[in-house]
């Protein structure tokens, strides 16, 4: 089976899944996804760079109702989900979170997944990332 | 050169009230009512409007207002900067009149929402497809999210949610134009249905229909339109700086910075010459219960965390010492977007000219403060004084 992200620009690599953001050459600041121009002291001098990981929760939610489009429902129906931030030192990266929400707490530690969205081309599947707690992973 | 002449005052204000109306109601058709309830307040007509701004974010270009209230050919502006967009409108009216432009200007916000969150498109908030699809590009989310990390960050409780929002349907309750007007208590709106943890759905504000509206006139010229003319001191707008944790934001840096609303507050506060303890009546953009709790911290109003015992004491109520919100804010009204900010204004200038009706803060106040926020991180900020 083919796994393909749902945007190409948010990986550094889907196996083993890492992201990808970008630093600025001036100041160190790190982006995420990869942007043009550095939102701290405005420089262009951005090079890519591959984000860690592993992070801890720095806030979450769950979603609860089925959002409007463009969200794409999935082909089995819509089914709540978390959505949190994850602090992974050098940036703080919004995400998909997976795992129960129950025991989602601030400061938890976090590992990045891959999740699967809808289908992809052929017998493919489009994926994108997610962070869950640290040991989910069978 | 008298600093009447480029002080600026409310002379006139206009509401129709925010709620649910007929389907065939436009946006565009309760701003035309708004605008002549406002030139009505002030007693001028259209013909003596030398300036006007218009805001709506979906109820069409406030431009074409001209070809109901007639065609002047008086110069007119639209504005569309998301929530802050009827302060962003104010704003730019009241400079018209101190760079010379005109004497009398209208601020007009109107929008007539379809039920339920609102859906944002990712380009125009400069995001790839993906983040829509997968289902992280949701306001509400944001307010959740924001809530979460302030509560845990200044030890204050999920509780301290429904008290605000319990205060703004008591409010709502007071206020005849209100769309919301039935108080609930804590213990109900904490157990109401879940929409993102820990917001239920009474602490989070509907997208809703309606229009508001305000006649400004220079100073030298508002003593004889208004009995009581409320002078905006001052207004300040900015957009985020880097650090500030805003909506629709894949990510953040780790070191945090001034959210829109403390520079927005400051600016405002600086160049009215008060201190935030002066004010003695406040709107802050309430689009949750979070939103009003810290953005009490943001403006100034009061010191991070203090906002547990303030509600506890009813201190944020139309009787305490710092009334916030005392229309029932967005909690109580529902936002329409291009209008909301112009509700806040038209609350503060109608307690500060003591006709609030059953809410009436007692005095009447002297001093007043607005604060709107909105996406993409923005913010406005005004002092109103008489």
């Amino acid at each position: 089976m083919t796994v393909s992200a749902v945007d190409p620009m948010l990986f550094a690599s889907l196996d083993p899944p890492r992201l990808a953001g970008s630093r600025c050459a001036n100041c160190g600041t790190v982006t995420f996804p990869v942007q043009a121009g550095c939102a701290k002291c405005t420089g262009q001098d951005m090079a890519p760079v591959e984000l860690a990981d592993r992070g801890a929760l720095w806030t979450w939610t769950v979603q609860a109702f089925e959002p409007k489009a463009p969200y794409r429902v999935p082909d089995a129906g819509f089914t709540p989900y978390g959505v949190g931030y994850v602090d992974l030192g050098n940036v703080i990266v919004e995400s998909r979170l997976l795992g129960d929400p129950v025991r989602f707490q601030i400061g938890m530690p976090m590992e990045l997944a891959l999740l699967p969205l809808w289908p992809g081309p052929g017998d493919g599947q489009v994926v994108t990332y997610a962070f869950q707690p640290t040991g989910d992973a069978g | 050169m008298s600093s009447a002449r480029t002080e600026v005052s409310i002379v006139g204000v206009g509401l129709h009230p925010f709620g649910r109306h007929d389907p065939a109601l436009t946006g565009m058709a309760m701003g035309a009512q708004a605008a002549r309830l406002a030139l009505t307040d002030a007693g001028v007509s259209w013909a003596d409007i030398g300036y006007a701004v218009g805001g709506s974010n979906v109820s069409g270009k406030p431009d074409t207002l001209v070809s109901v209230l007639g065609l002047t050919g008086v110069p007119f502006v639209n504005v569309r900067n998301g929530c802050a967009t009827a302060g962003v409108a104010l704003a730019t009216a009241a400079n018209a009149i101190r760079a010379g432009e005109t004497d009398l200007a209208l601020v007009i916000g109107f929008d007539k929402h379809a039920r339920g969150a609102f859906a944002a498109s990712p380009a125009d908030y400069g995001h790839a497809d993906w983040y829509a699809e997968t289902g992280l590009m949701i306001t509400t989310q944001f307010f959740a999210m924001k809530d979460r990390r302030y509560l845990h960050a200044h030890g204050l409780k999920d509780r301290l949610l429904a008290q605000v929002a319990a205060k703004a349907f008591r409010c709502g309750e007071l206020n005849p134009d209100a769309w919301r007007r039935k108080a609930l208590s804590a213990d109900e709106i904490m157990g109401a249905r879940m929409i993102n943890p820990p917001l239920t759905q009474y602490m989070i504000c509907s997208p809703s229909e309606g229009a508001a509206a305000v006649v400004l006139a220079r100073g030298d010229r508002a003593a004889d339109l208004c009995e009581r003319p409320v002078r905006l001191a001052a207004v300040a707008k900015r957009t985020r700086r880097f650090g500030s944790f805003e909506v629709f934001a894949p990510w953040l840096p780790p070191d945090a910075g001034p959210s829109p609303s403390v520079d927005a507050a400051r600016a405002v506060f600086t160049a009215a010459g008060i201190a935030p303890a002066d004010v003695q009546v406040a709107q802050v953009q309430d689009t949750d219960a979070g939103a009003e709790i810290y953005h009490m911290a943001e403006t100034g109003l009061c010191e991070d965390g203090a906002q547990q015992e303030l509600l506890d004491l009813g201190e944020t109520a139309p009787a305490g010492r710092l009334p916030i919100n005392t229309d029932g804010g967005c909690l109580a009204n529902g936002e329409p977007v291009g209008a909301s900010g112009l509700r806040q204004v038209i609350d503060v200038v109608v307690q500060l000219q003591g006709r609030a009706g059953a809410r009436q803060v007692a005095g009447p106040p002297e001093v007043g403060f607005t604060h709107v926020y909105g996406a993409p991180g923005i913010s406005a900020c005004t002092v109103l004084r008489v």
